[in-house]
């Protein structure tokens, strides 16, 4: 479904991503990890073009997304950090996506705005909330239009547990309906019970694609959080020697 | 692309320090048109006030919107939309909300007070100035990062249009006032949009005083049909050109 | 018999000689036995009345030459076929009233006009319409005349081919009153004329000047409305003028003026009013003269007073609305009196109420001076530098004249 050939892009001198390929598919929900600067957001805003790549190429669902958009339409995106126009209101964010959407309000997802409450927060001006309700608009706005790829970068930082379980169960049931879900975090132990498949990065390389078994098989660990570390150890003493 | 210019108009229109710039402007423009019984007097008090704060506010406003929407314009990225078609819109949703904010604040008092031709041309005027110290703003914000520096570089460029430029053409004037360079200072100011605007403005209120040792120079260019064309496609000009080349920017540009 | 004959000589002879008591009226036209003017010129007496029906008369140049009085009825008209000079008064004691004088011939070497009298006096030209000559009247060293009530045109487009409106060269007593003249060179130009009165007349649309005068003393210029003159009103060394209650309006152009004097001494210039021209009042190599009462609004520069000018007196002024109010090009121009005037960009303050502002004005501006200089500077007027050179040197004066003050400003416009 996204498909990654010696994707490689330079800030200046400094190289972000070197020759990454990568494929990943459909039903798969996968997590991008890596030590800080490894790369990820910039592999994740490769994918969605809004950092143009300096050699290789991107092909989501079949086709070169290089100078296209309409592909997005199919991507569901939620930032890192959602900052909104401090003077709309909640509800025109939404009817503000929903039209850049151009999708009928009927045949909406709206899961999350639901168990969201977000109904009672609509005339609340977007600079006046705190940092976990912007993430929750994020969200819905990710999963409202039912796209077929869902990215989701650094997802529950910020959030309060209860809301943290609803946003992991939703994407759960995504994964069900047979989407790619691709979620980066550092709170590994989110991933656990979600995550399908690993994507490790460092400085800017793919160090390994496994499915979590095969990892978890490999590391002799049932726990991802323990599988990671004992990787990144072994990572840095291979860098040392 | 009529959708987000909607949302960013309408977001704009609500911030605090637009509608504090409109006040402001409906203070002074009634303050100096409603103190002065000459009509065209007020006119000028109005236009001197009207270049230096259009232009320090419409560039200055402009950068730090553009600033604080860096994640609302990844966003925006992020959505099934033409990065032109994202550009273009906030170039216009920004562009007029802060013309339409100058239009109120002095086109309400000029309408009450001083609705004559020079009047009229001050809010034509004005409202090109806005438009393109908007375009100037999209142009550096998008080549600069850091929000401080591209702060920074709006107030320069601010002070350069607004004080520096003449004070290079004073300068240019004293050096080489034994050489025939009436052309090329005309043609120099060209090179200031509030240069521009100013001279447009005066030769409409102040004739007599601009008809004077110069008035040869000015009548030849500005007193033609084809000098004012050309001095409003050179406006023109001033409001597309910047926002053409940001356009090029932020289409290569990495957000 | 004889005694008869003797009465018919004496009393003949007191006609010639009283001819204005007992004058005949001969009558011209198509209907009447004598058909041309010239005929009834010379078959007429001294005084008498020669009354013109109306009609075309192309005589060529008629010669006055003997005292009558022509009097046209309804405006004949005398066309001089751009040949000759319609009219030619070469008597005294000559009276031409309601003609339509048009089309004198056009000359570089002599000046051919409507109407023009030669080295005589008592003349009246009233009440008629000149069209399209080279010169409108023209008096030549000649005394007493009256030009009145005359409406003068011309056509002329540069100033090579056009002469002046009413012209007067080495004349004295003269009384131009009540005319209008436009599109000649000059509306009205006198030379070497003294004792004079211009009064009530109307100059408008004339290529050079309004009024210009040279050499020429003892003047008074009255009520006059020079307009959208070329370049303004010119007076040039000329002793003892008076001009009082004149309006000169919208003299634009390039080097146009209000009103020019060069070396103009021992004048006053009071009650005139100055709008809307590009420089209101030039004065160079002028002095003794005394300008109050006068209104100098919405001009580009109000009083331009150049280093040759000493003990000048400036009062009572209104200086409303000129873009710059007085620029000199002498840095300590001193002798010159400017008092108790009302300048619009004072921004003085009167704490003991007499209606005087408590701090000198300095009517001349940083950038004004600059302007002198380098006249492209104007490209720069009303920007923030050119304020910021004038705050500067309102803090700071080393620039601008520093004896060229109004002490005693006043706070409010004057009823001039």
């Amino acid at each position: 479904m996204i498909k990654t050939e010696k994707l490689s892009k330079k800030f200046g001198k400094i190289k972000v991503l070197q020759e990454i390929s990568l494929h990943l598919c459909r039903g798969q929900c996968v997590a991008l990890i890596g030590p800080n600067g490894c790369g990820k957001t910039t592999l994740i805003k490769s994918i969605l073009g809004m950092v143009v790549p300096s050699s290789g190429t991107i092909i989501v669902q079949d086709k070169n997304i290089s100078n296209a958009w309409a592909y997005r339409k199919n991507i569901g995106y939620m930032p890192q950090i959602g900052r909104y126009p401090d003077n709309m209101t909640i509800g025109q964010i939404f009817d503000m996506m929903q039209d850049i959407r151009g999708e009928k309000a009927g045949l909406l997802d709206m899961d999350l705005y639901e168990s969201f409450q977000m109904k009672e927060l609509l005339n609340k001006r977007m600079g006046t909330l705190s940092g976990g309700t912007r993430q929750k608009v994020s969200a819905c706005i990710a999963f409202m239009f039912k796209p077929e790829i869902l990215i989701l970068d650094e997802a529950t930082a910020g959030l309060d547990p209860i809301s943290t379980e609803i946003l992991k169960e939703k994407i759960q049931r995504e994964r069900a309906n047979n989407k790619l879900i691709i979620i980066t975090s550092h709170i590994l132990s989110d991933l656990d019970e979600l995550v399908s498949e690993i994507v490790y990065m460092e400085e800017g390389q793919l160090r390994f694609h496994k499915t979590i078994e095969s990892l978890k098989a490999e590391t002799e660990t049932d726990k991802l959080g323990k599988a990671i570390a004992h990787i990144m150890l072994s990572s840095k003493t291979t860098v040392h020697a | 692309m009529l959708k987000i210019i909607k949302y960013v108009i309408s977001d704009i229109l609500r911030s605090r320090t637009i509608i504090a710039y409109m006040v402001l402007l409906l203070a002074l423009a009634f303050s100096v048109l409603g103190m002065e019984s000459n009509a065209e007097k007020g006119i000028v008090s109005l236009l001197n006030i009207v270049l230096f704060v259009v232009p320090l506010v419409s560039i200055i406003f402009a950068t730090v919107y553009l600033y604080n929407s860096a994640e609302f314009i990844e966003l925006l990225v992020s959505q099934p939309l033409k990065r032109t078609k994202i550009w273009g819109s906030i170039f216009l949703g920004l562009s007029g909300a802060i013309t339409l904010a100058f239009l109120i604040g002095v086109g309400i008092p000029i309408i009450i007070f001083a609705w004559i031709p020079s009047g009229i041309l001050l809010l034509v005027c004005g409202a090109g100035l806005s438009a393109i110290f908007v375009s100037i703003a999209l142009w550096t914000a998008v080549q600069i990062r850091d929000k401080a520096k591209g702060i920074g570089l709006a107030i320069l460029l601010w002070l350069y249009f607004a004080l520096l430029f003449d004070a290079l053409v004073l300068f240019l004037m004293f050096q080489f006032s034994d050489y025939p360079i009436e052309n090329g200072m005309v043609a120099l100011t060209m090179l200031n949009p509030i240069d521009i605007t100013r001279i447009i403005i005066l030769l409409e209120v102040d004739l007599s005083a601009m008809m004077g040792y110069t008035g040869a120079i000015f009548q030849n260019f500005f007193g033609t049909g084809g000098g004012m064309t050309l001095t409003a496609i050179i406006l023109l000009l001033w409001i597309t050109l910047p926002f053409l080349f940001s356009t090029l920017n932020f289409k290569k540009k990495d957000l | 018999m004889k005694s008869f004959y003797l009465l018919k000589q004496v009393v003949f002879t007191y006609l010639m000689v009283c001819g204005s008591v007992y004058a005949a009226t001969i009558k011209v036209g198509n209907a009447q036995v004598i058909k041309s003017i010239t005929k009834a010129i010379s078959l007429a007496q001294p005084g008498d009345t020669i009354l013109v029906d109306k009609g075309r008369y192309s005589e060529g140049t008629i010669t006055i030459d003997k005292p009558l009085t022509l009097i046209g009825k309804a405006y004949p008209t005398i066309d001089g076929k751009k040949k000759y000079e319609p009219f030619s008064v070469k008597s005294s004691h000559v009276t031409i009233r309601g003609f339509l004088v048009k089309s004198s011939g056009h000359s570089s070497l002599t000046d051919i006009a409507g109407i023009k009298v030669y080295n005589t006096t008592n003349v009246r030209i009233a009440d008629n319409i000149l069209e399209d000559n080279f010169f409108g009247v023209y008096f030549q060293a000649s005394k007493n005349c009256i030009a009145e009530n005359n409406k003068i045109k011309a056509y002329g487009s540069t100033e090579q081919l056009s002469g002046n409106g009413i012209h007067a060269w080495k004349s004295d007593s003269l009384t131009i009153f009540n005319n209008t003249v436009k599109g000649h060179r000059d509306g009205i130009y006198l030379e070497f004329v003294t004792h004079t009165k211009v009064e009530k007349n109307q100059s408008t649309n004339n290529i050079r000047y309004g009024l210009h005068f040279m050499f020429s003393h003892d003047n008074a210029y009255l009520y006059n409305e020079f307009t959208h003159n070329g370049a303004g009103v010119a007076v040039m060394y000329t002793k003892r003028v008076r001009m009082l209650y004149n309006t000169f309006n919208e003299n634009w152009g390039d080097s146009a003026y209000g009103l020019l004097l060069k070396d103009i001494t021992d004048s006053e210039i009071r009650h005139n009013r100055f709008i809307k021209n590009t420089t209101a009042i030039f004065m160079e190599g002028s002095n003794r003269i005394h300008i109050e009462n006068n209104q100098l609004e919405s001009n580009g520069w109000a009083l331009k007073i150049q280093a040759s000018c000493m003990d000048n007196t400036l009062v009572s002024n209104n200086f409303i609305n000129n873009t710059f109010d007085v620029t000199t090009n002498n840095m300590t121009l001193a002798a010159n009196n400017f008092n108790q005037n009302y300048w619009d960009k004072y921004e003085g303050y009167d704490l003991n109420k007499d209606g005087l502002g408590d701090v000198p004005y300095r009517p001349v501006s940083l950038f004004s001076v600059i302007v002198e200089q380098y006249p492209m500077a104007m490209l720069l007027f009303r920007s923030f530098m050119s304020k910021l050179l004038d705050r500067t040197e309102r803090v700071m004066p080393s620039l601008t004249p520093e004896n060229l003050m109004d002490e005693n400003p006043y706070m409010k416009p004057l009823n001039v």
